[in-house]
């Protein structure tokens, strides 16, 4: 019995392995990658050679290539986090179109924010300084003008007649 | 012999530009006039000094000298003659070269202006400009001349200045020839514009450096110089939608702006030129803001030179590449001395330049100002570190990283939702003190129960909120802008409601009908409002004049316009800019693109349209050494027919046996339409025969929005930017006033 497994065994796992990649080849066959389930991944990755040129719309010989891979591992069945970690494991974080979320890179997460609202602070006391009240100004402008009042749009207007009648 | 002349009237250029700042500067200490007028003197030569060089390198270029380095590079046989003299701007020698150019032109210009109120500033509106211009002049004669030859020695071939021990001059039989993505209408006239943009901010730029080194802080100086930084924003606008409608014709990806380094450089400038622009008002209605607006000019001049600096050192394309070339550390010495300089003299009037009038109140318009400056420092930070880190980066870890649109996006666009907010808010509060009541009068339940309705609806939709914004801290920064623009429109409700109803009635009819995207839906809502806002002022003033003048509604419309040009022209610009983002949001959020090969006969569908592929031919063109590949295509919406494209690509050559191809080109054959553009591409990457092309197409939804906004926009800043009589001496404002309408206002 136990001879016979020894020999049943390997066969059927051999059985199995070619059954497999018979039956992986079939749904790859039946699913062949489209020049759009192409694009949709290279347009979320960099040319590894230009400036700045997204891989979907690089016209390099070599980026034709890194298309052609892409669908030979889509072909391959590859999920779309594997190829694009084959090509930063390849060609470095460059790849991507935003640093990675890890170490450095955080910088140009916080930075911005931090200064932005640090220049929303300093702003925001500079006009609390500015507002400090005085005595005479308030009464100067109220007299020259009812602009203490709820404005109406008659008051606009009557504004702007009076304006345009000052310069004719 | 020319190239000898041209080179040495370049140095004797920078010679006397460099004599103009001695002259002007021993003019001021020892107190002479005659001093001061020969460094004035001197600074008109030297554009005609540049002419005279540029001409003698436009004559190389013209006449296939490719012994000289530059005319080898940018310019061959086959080109036509306009190509090989707007080659002068294609490469980074002549580019400098044309930047000097224009310096020269404009301090020139400036210079002839009547003086008389204004002695004081001259000399050091000369030193300034003179010492940015001897600057940019060194850098050819020192690093980038355009003029040097090609020279054989036993080490190869190189460019030299002068010859070198045991050389020949080496002259190749044709040039490489411009690049021929360069060779569009667009990217010939896209440099020139942006330099005119750069160029004239050094102006306001010098004169508020003399107002500070002459201790004159009053607006002066903001006054003289505020056609010169209007003419300078548009000049810079227009090389900026240039080159995003050459990178949409050209480049062949479906878009007209990419987030590239190249383009952000050109943008940073224009940011802080355009918060500039808008908080110079203040300072002349009402006296506040003159250390802001000092510390706003000194920025935009140290990004005019910083932007140059990225675009032609080779810093983006790697750091070292920075280290080796000599220009790198040249310019950043230049940029930080200037800014150290600036910020030095800043420092020492800070004093002087105190606020003349108190803050009226948060909701003043001068309030809502300075939260504009606030978010356009905003924009440009998010640039600043975006372009910057990837250098840092390979700096501290030597792994270069890539900072692109996803990133860009996310960080930009909630504080340009922001600032088209406030575009709807700005122009109903009045100078001075808000024409709403006080904020101690808010009724709080309200207020309170206003704001909770998006608390509401998040809570109860949570899950498919954040699905829409795609991620948490886009929930967050969202409903923290719902929430605060929210609380604004109650404060300004009275003068708001009717707008913010016909834009909810948009939203929610396009929610409907056209889209559930939150982001879009967000965006045509302020769209609108601020539309709604903008017309309403246009609506009310005319009426107001029409009946006080008796003039009939058209008569009175332009009239107002015409006086009050600097307003209206500012609410033109407004307009223009939400017909722009009406496109923006179009093309970013429902840009459709398909790909695929397909037979003579058989047809591609997207989004409602069919495109089918007729025919393809290949000629090559040999006296311009380059081959065309043209495809037909049948476009069909529905069962209608619309007509032919002919997308096309071409192959450029090096040599006339055309056997070395250098770059392809993909022009797109292109239906455009107010409700979409169909872009179709005859895609490079795939060989195409008559038995099977491939091709790419994208739908731009709504993207010609962009372009009759961007017209518009002109048509605005010159209305804006168009000369008054005398447009230097508008009268002295009246402090204290709330309302002060004028003809400059």
């Amino acid at each position: 019995m136990k001879r016979h497994l020894r020999i049943v065994l390997p066969v059927l796992a051999l059985t199995l392995l070619v059954a497999g990649l018979a039956f992986n080849a079939a749904l790859a066959q039946g699913s062949a990658p489209t020049d759009d389930d192409v694009n949709a991944i290279a347009k979320q990755l960099y040319c590894p050679v230009c400036e700045n040129t997204p891989l979907d719309v690089c016209p390099t010989e070599a980026c034709r290539q890194w298309r052609e891979l892409i669908r030979q591992q889509l072909a391959d069945g590859w999920t779309e986090d594997q190829i694009k970690q084959y090509f930063v494991e390849n060609y470095g974080a460059r790849v991507l179109g935003e640093p990675p979320r890890s170490g450095l890179n955080w910088v140009v997460y916080l930075l911005p924010p931090a200064l932005i609202l640090a220049g929303a602070f300093v702003l925001f006391r500079a006009m609390r300084t500015w507002m400090k009240p005085t005595v005479t100004e308030p009464a100067a402008g109220a007299a020259e003008t009812p602009q203490s009042a709820a404005p109406s749009q008659d008051e606009y207007i009557s504004k702007f007649e009076e304006e345009l009648r000052k310069r004719k | 012999m020319i190239a000898d002349f041209g080179y040495g009237i370049l140095v004797v250029s920078l010679l006397v530009s460099l004599y103009s700042v001695g002259a002007a500067l021993t003019g001021v200490k020892v107190k002479s006039t005659a001093l001061v007028e020969s460094a004035r003197r001197a600074m008109l030569l030297t554009w005609p000094l540049i002419t005279v060089s540029a001409l003698a390198l436009i004559y190389l270029l013209v006449n296939n000298h490719y012994e000289i380095s530059f005319v080898y590079e940018v310019t061959s046989r086959s080109m036509p003659t306009y190509l090989k003299i707007t080659a002068w701007w294609g490469g980074q020698a002549g580019s400098l070269v044309f930047w000097s150019w224009l310096m020269a032109a404009f301090a020139s210009l400036v210079t002839l202006r009547k003086w008389d109120r204004d002695r004081e500033f001259l000399p050091w509106v000369i030193v300034v400009s003179s010492v940015t211009l001897a600057f940019f002049l060194m850098m050819s004669v020192v690093f980038e001349n355009p003029f040097a030859r090609l020279y054989q020695t036993f080490e190869g071939i190189n460019a030299h200045t002068f010859a070198p021990a045991d050389s020949v001059v080496f002259t190749p039989a044709d040039g490489r020839g411009l690049n021929p993505l360069l060779r569009h209408p667009g990217m010939i006239i896209h440099p020139p514009m942006l330099y005119l943009g750069f160029v004239s901010y050094v102006i306001p730029y010098a004169f508020a450096m003399a107002a500070l080194i002459t201790g004159r802080t009053d607006d002066r100086w903001i006054r003289i110089t505020r056609r010169w930084s209007l003419w300078a924003w548009l000049f810079l606008s227009f090389g900026l939608v240039l080159g995003g409608r050459w990178a949409y014709d050209v480049l062949g990806w479906g878009g007209y702006w990419g987030w590239d380094p190249v383009e952000i450089a050109a943008f940073m400038p224009w940011l802080t030129g355009t918060a500039f622009l808008h908080s110079v008002m203040i300072q002349e209605k009402r006296g506040q803001f003159k250390q802001w607006n000092m510390i706003l000019v000194i920025l935009t001049y140290a990004l005019v030179i910083f932007g140059t600096f990225l675009t032609r050192s080779g810093v983006l394309s790697s750091v070292h590449a920075f280290a080796s070339s000599p220009i790198g550390p040249f310019f950043m010495g230049f940029v930080a001395l200037t800014l150290i300089a600036s910020i030095a003299l800043l420092i020492w009037r800070w004093p002087d330049l105190g606020s003349e009038t108190e803050m009226k109140s948060m909701l003043s318009r001068e309030a809502l100002f300075l939260l504009n400056n606030l978010l356009f420092m905003s924009v440009l930070v998010v640039c600043f570190v975006g372009v910057i880190y990837p250098l840092v980066s390979e700096l501290a870890t030597g792994s270069k990283v890539t900072v692109g649109p996803p990133w860009y996006e996310f960080s930009t666009s909630p504080l340009f939702a922001m600032l088209m907010f406030l575009m709807a808010i700005a122009p109903l509060s009045s100078w001075g003190l808000s024409s709403q009541e006080k904020l101690s009068n808010i009724n709080k339940p309200v207020l309170g129960g206003i704001l909770a309705v998006p608390l509401v609806a998040y809570a109860l939709w949570w899950n498919r909120i954040t699905e829409m914004m795609g991620s948490w801290p886009g929930v967050v920064v969202s409903l923290a802008i719902v929430l605060i623009a929210l609380g604004l429109m109650y404060l300004f409700r009275k003068l708001l409601w009717q707008a913010a109803l016909v834009a909810s009635a948009v939203a929610v009819y396009l929610s409907f009908t056209y889209t559930t995207n939150l982001i879009a839906l967000i965006g045509f809502f302020l769209v609108t409002l601020v539309l709604m806002v903008t017309l309403r002022e246009f609506w009310r003033a005319t009426r107001a004049r029409q009946h006080a003048q008796q003039e009939n509604f058209a008569l009175a419309f332009i009239r107002l316009v015409g006086r009050n040009r600097r307003r209206y022209g500012g609410y033109i610009i407004h307009v223009s800019m939400m017909l722009m983002a009406i496109g923006i949001l179009g093309i970013e959020l429902f840009q459709k693109e398909t790909q695929g090969q397909v037979a003579a006969g058989e047809a591609l569908d997207i989004a409602g349209y069919t495109v089918q592929f007729e025919d393809v031919a290949s000629w090559n063109n040999p006296s311009e050494q380059v081959n065309y590949t043209r495809a037909v295509v049948s476009i069909y919406k529905g069962d209608q027919y619309l007509g032919q494209l002919y997308p096309r690509k071409d192959m450029y050559f090096s040599d006339q046996q055309m056997t070395t191809a250098t770059q392809p080109m993909s022009i797109p054959g292109n239906l455009s339409s107010f409700k979409d553009d169909l872009y179709v591409l005859l895609v490079d990457w795939e060989p195409a025969s008559a038995s099977g092309a491939t091709f790419k197409i994208y739908v731009n939804p709504l993207v010609n929005w962009l372009w009759i906004g961007s017209l518009l926009f002109f048509i605005g800043v010159i209305i804006a930017a168009w000369p008054d009589k005398d447009p230097e001496y508008a009268p002295a404002r009246a402090r204290g006033k709330a309302y002060q309408p004028s003809s400059a206002d």
